[in-house]
């Protein structure tokens, strides 16, 4: 490891909130709903606005400083998960004793006739040949299905077992909607194949926030602590303006080439946090369409490649298996509102899982868990293990 | 039968760019290839991607290669596009890879591995795109051509 010590060790997740979720939130804006998370952070840690002075919300970060008068104040600049290691370090370097990671987005997708804006990419090479996000995550899928016989059931089984944890969660967007087969899967209308409509995420509106601060606060926070225990990411590049796919390679000579995105992250997250693949009791997985999980599976270490398909299909997933995945319902059913908010919101359940606080599908004594956000269709994935012990 | 767009989004070209549009336009499917290392570079860059040279001299692709991967979009991004119609991505003979759409076959018929060859297409205004259809008839590829 490049620093003695554990580089989050002194740091607390204090507080974490999702506002409601919904299709639309009417008289809201991202900005309005982006606050509302924050404001309920901080109440579940114990503390308010005055307390601080650092902030990431992706590109509301200068906005919400002054709008809030939080300056002089630390100022992050990186998205998904990102943004909770960033924040860390942060406080950990004494740069920040209160860091808020927040992010929302409200009254942005309204012309329904086209795929949601974040979903369509303005290049060139890209635009004219109708790509958008589930295109191409489809492209990707399509070539795993002719590599390794991935097949259209494993998909929607990945797709039903999300969407039933959905199902039973009163706070998702999609509460009492199932539950699903993976022949209901199958029997929705097609999107891109082998995509149908239910093996994507939904659309919707809402926003969430984390409070990191110092680990010498935790006597006075008034919810149950919980430690960032390693966070890694992989880029290629930007997303969705070349060829996408799962085995993407670069020039150094220890690239294999072999389902290889986020599986440097994956092996660098672990390495952080001093743990195993079999330490880990929930897998909140990023799921923007259901063979990404079987993807992350493999690129991660769960799995050897090829074999997260029939992984899926044995049921070790489902909330009784060997890896609960996305317990809350996820992109597909809980939440996906927007560009930045759903990547945030799979660490948030991490953290409940570990405080053993979930209003639905708690694992019993789970006490690590790893969330993922980013895809091989956008050219990046990012890991990060939450766990209830200080490291 | 998979048919070309017409009247569909298209991006501004950019000084980099327009040696690969102006080839489209006279029906040259063009690449960057490097001088120093021979890497294919596509998209256009003013970088190569093999060992950073700057340089690189345009060239004309052969236009034949075949399907790496493919989706066939039944939920057009925007009504401007006409559905259904079949996204892939194409390994070029000459050694690089790039997006485009598949015409002149059956959305059913495509397979990994398929032939195909480029097909330029006018789509409104004075940009032509390089669709790709198969190489050989559609008879010959039944046959496992």
């Amino acid at each position: 490891m490049a620093v003695s010590g554990h580089p989050y060790r002194d740091v607390v997740i204090a507080g974490v909130h999702n506002t409601v979720q919904a299709r639309r939130l009417e008289g809201h804006t991202s900005a309005s709903i982006t606050v509302e998370a924050i404001h309920g952070a901080l109440a579940d840690a114990g503390l308010t606005l005055d307390d601080v002075d650092g902030i990431s919300a992706a590109d509301l970060s200068a906005r919400l400083i002054y709008d809030l008068r939080l300056g002089p104040a630390w100022r992050g600049a990186q998205y998904g998960l990102g943004m909770i290691a960033e924040a860390a370090s942060a406080v950990a370097a004494g740069m920040c004793d209160v860091a808020v990671v927040a992010s929302g987005e409200a009254g942005i997708y309204t012309d329904h006739a086209a795929t949601a804006p974040w979903t369509r990419p303005e290049n060139e090479f890209v635009i004219p040949w109708g790509l958008f996000t589930t295109a191409e995550f489809a492209l990707i899928a399509r070539r795993h299905m002719i590599e390794y016989g991935t097949t259209e059931d494993q998909l929607a089984t990945v797709a039903a077992t999300i969407r039933n944890n959905g199902h039973v969660n009163p706070e998702a967007v999609y509460y009492g909607r199932g539950p699903f087969t993976p022949a209901d899967i199958r029997a929705s209308r097609p999107i891109a194949e082998p995509f149908h409509l239910l093996d994507c995420a939904t659309t919707s509106e809402g926003g969430c926030a984390l409070v990191l601060t110092t680990a010498d606060r935790v006597p006075d926070l008034a919810a149950t602590p919980v430690w960032l225990l390693g966070m890694a990411a992989d880029s290629y590049g930007p997303a969705y303006q070349h060829p996408p796919g799962y085995d993407l390679t670069g020039r150094r000579p220890d690239d294999t080439g072999v389902v290889t995105v986020g599986r440097r992250a994956a092996d660098r997250a672990f390495r952080t946090a001093g743990i195993g693949r079999t330490d880990v009791d929930v897998l909140e997985l990023y799921d923007p369409f259901s063979f990404e999980v079987i993807r992350q599976l493999e690129a991660f270490g769960f799995c050897e490649p090829g074999e997260g398909g029939p992984f899926a299909a044995e049921g070790h997933l489902a909330p009784d298996g060997k890896y609960p995945v996305t317990t809350d319902g996820g992109l597909m059913s809980y939440s996906h509102a927007g560009s930045n908010p759903q990547m945030l919101q799979r660490a948030i359940r991490a953290v409940q899982q570990v405080r053993g606080t979930c209003v639905s599908t708690q694992i019993p004594g789970a006490e690590i868990a790893l969330a993922s956000a980013g895809g091989s269709g956008a050219l990046f994935n990012q890991v990060a293990l939450f766990g209830k012990e200080r490291p | 039968m998979l048919q070309p767009q017409t009247g569909i989004p298209l991006n501004p070209v950019t000084p980099l760019t327009a040696p690969f549009w102006d080839g489209c336009a006279g029906g040259e499917l063009r690449y960057q290839r490097c001088t120093e290392c021979g890497t294919a570079n596509f998209t256009p860059t003013d970088l190569c991607r093999g060992c950073t040279s700057r340089a690189l001299e345009w060239r004309v692709s052969s236009g034949l290669g075949t399907v790496y991967s493919w989706t066939v979009v039944h939920r057009p991004v925007t009504p401007a596009f006409t559905a259904p119609y079949a996204v892939a991505i194409v390994d070029l003979d000459d050694g690089y890879r790039m997006l485009t759409n598949l015409i002149g076959i059956d959305a059913a018929a495509v397979r990994e591995g398929l032939r195909v060859r480029v097909d330029h297409h006018g789509v409104g205004g004075e940009r032509v795109l390089p669709y790709f259809r198969p190489e050989f008839p559609t008879a010959e590829i039944a046959e496992g051509k």
